[in-house]
């Protein structure tokens, strides 16, 4: 064994690691491909104006219309739910925990919540179908059993986690001096942590929230069991909506055939999906990035 | 004209008693809404345990699904859960653990670590449904093999990749840079160290993000609703090639319908995917520590 050339198979595997390491790169490559192509082939038929700007979107009919934006609009507002759900909620989580509380109380919360981020993301669409939306019906009479509020609620609570504990490292990150400042003129505590310690650590906190944003986007078991299939472009929480990812999964489950129009309308949704979750996740990147050249 | 040693030996002066009940408010507000997020969760298990827990029964567990949901069962849900998650790991673990070694101990500062790093980061933020996509696009189509386990498993190792990797990285950081350099002055080789050395000290860590990876992996719906996984599978799945479905799927296709027994099924399903979870972060936590004492 030890007579065996070590510089060679030193050689050989260090350039075996290097290709388990480039071939994450070959994934994104491979994601782009498979959307660019499948894409380009739906764009010959349809026009991308057609696409963007369309209000019907009606593949699977006989009359076909193939305008993204009920799709969009019902992506945005379930998002948009969950965004109002988890942001005021998390933001202050990450208050009290960063701020206030003792270790003792964040040596619970912590594993909790980290429990509430590791739930199959199809309980949760079990739990907005079978439990809250039932329980929202309650307060809301004119509120259908598949609507954009409850699973907007519930998408809300899947990515507090997420907002609680990015937004509370965010906290935690800016300096004590500032606190000690803020107290030595005169501050309670409740205004230091509102009007020195937030503002302080912004750049941090909306990284966070774009981050979850993004998460919200791309959520798909919740919206697809308890939001409804049907494409409208509406803002109204209560009736049937159907999302971008919704909608992947609506064709997938039924059997439309490869090469075809409608099979290909899933993967120019699926760009849509990539390219706005990329940017959002690029711009919360550039956030933090900022928020750790000013403190950390 | 009051002075300033008077205002503030006056204790219960409104805007005194407006700024300290203020700060009790704030403080309360975060420790409710942590309350409600802990509520939530205990709804969501009380939900799904008052609707399943009757189901739940050795014969749910070893049949398979029927039109009548009091005779349905979960097996081929179970083992293809079990065959795929398998199959993920043999595929995942060694693609990922060697890109984090490469990426941890030889990555030199060059351009194209650089630019891998940064394309991991940017991977893990990609929805799990456009890893479906790829996988239809990819493995399905262009190397035709079908919707099978084998395209699926590949399908969920892409999907859990930059989460290993990023995992493993952190596990192999731990790792005191003085064994490394004992292990060179002994004339040992890079390879050498990292074989003798690091893997094996960063060994518990490595578990557990690798446990943790899978059992993510393990809850995952869409993007094998998008490579074709079949929602009713009357049989086991008997090789790599087989047709298959997940438990996932099975409880979003007990969940889609309309009828209650079949909203049992889903409880029933839910549960043993929950405990399927919490087995595997219980091993997560017990390798951890046993590792941790003998290594210490």
């Amino acid at each position: 064994m030890s007579r065996r050339p070590r510089a060679i198979v030193e050689f050989f595997i260090e350039r075996a690691l290097f290709l388990c390491a480039a071939g994450s790169i070959l994934v994104t490559v491979g994601i782009v491909a498979v959307l660019l192509v499948e894409t380009a082939s739906f764009l010959r038929e349809v026009s991308l104006l057609e696409f963007l700007t369309g209000t019907e979107w009606t593949p699977l009919f006989s009359d076909k219309r193939f305008g993204v934006l009920p799709l969009v609009s019902g992506t945005l507002l379930a998002s948009l739910i969950a965004m109002l759900v988890a942001m005021p909620a998390g933001l202050l989580t990450a208050i009290y925990l960063s701020e206030y509380s003792g270790s003792g109380v964040r040596r619970i919360v912590r594993p909790v919540l980290e429990i509430l981020a590791g739930v199959p993301t199809v309980v949760y669409g079990y739990f907005a179908l079978q439990f809250v939306t039932p329980l929202l019906q309650g307060f809301i009479s004119d509120l259908a059993g598949f609507n954009a509020l409850g699973p907007g609620i519930v998408m809300g609570l899947m990515i507090l986690p997420l907002v609680s504990s990015l937004s509370e490292d965010a906290l935690h990150n800016v300096p004590n001096s500032l606190r000690e400042g803020s107290y030595a003129l005169g501050a309670t505590k409740m205004q230091t942590a509102l009007k020195v310690v937030v503002p302080a650590a912004f750049s941090g906190v909306s990284a966070a929230a774009i981050l979850a944003a993004s998460r919200a986007i791309g959520e798909t078991m919740i919206v697809a069991i308890a939001a409804g299939q049907q494409p409208r472009l509406t803002f109204d929480p209560r009736v049937p909506v159907e999302t971008m990812t919704a909608y992947i999964v609506q064709v997938s489950l039924g059997d439309t055939p490869a090469g075809t129009l409608e099979y290909r309308t899933i993967f120019a949704v699926g760009m849509l999906l990539f390219l706005s979750t990329f940017v959002l996740n690029l711009l919360s990147t550039w956030l933090r990035n900022r928020f750790r050249e000013e403190y950390v | 004209m009051t002075s300033v040693a008077e205002t503030a030996s006056r204790p219960a002066s409104p805007s005194a008693l407006l700024r300290r009940s203020g700060d009790r408010l704030l403080e309360a507000f975060g420790l409710l809404i942590m309350l409600m997020a802990l509520a939530a969760l205990a709804a969501l298990l009380y939900d799904v345990a008052r609707d399943g827990f009757s189901r739940l029964s050795w014969q749910f567990l070893t049949s398979y699904p029927s039109r009548r949901a009091a005779d349905a069962g979960i097996l081929p849900a179970l083992v293809g859960s079990i065959y795929v998650i398998g199959l993920t790991a043999v595929i995942a673990v060694p693609l990922g653990v060697g890109a984090a070694i490469f990426l941890e101990e030889y990555g030199t500062q060059g351009r194209i670590s650089r630019l891998i790093e940064i394309n991991i980061a940017n991977l893990a933020g990609v929805p799990s449904i456009i890893y479906g996509l790829l996988g239809l696009g990819l493995f399905v189509r262009v190397l035709a093999m079908g919707r099978s386990v084998l395209a699926g498993s590949c399908t969920l190792a892409l999907l859990v990749l930059p989460t290993v990797i990023i995992s493993t990285r952190e596990a192999l950081r731990a790792v005191p840079r003085s064994l490394r350099e004992g292990s060179y002055a002994l004339g040992a080789t890079k390879w050498q160290t990292v074989q003798h050395q690091v893997l094996p000290a960063a060994l518990p860590g490595v578990l557990t993000g690798l446990i943790l990876a899978l059992s993510r992996a393990i809850g995952e719906t869409a993007p094998l609703i998008t490579i074709g996984a079949l929602t009713y599978v009357p049989f086991l799945p008997d090789g790599l090639n087989s047709p298959f479905t997940v438990l996932p799927i099975q409880i979003f296709n007990w969940v889609s319908r309309p009828q209650a027994a079949f909203a049992e099924n889903a409880a029933a399903g839910i549960l043993v995917l929950l405990v399927l979870l919490l087995v595997m972060n219980a091993v997560a936590i017990v390798v951890r520590d046993r590792f941790q004492r003998r290594s210490s």
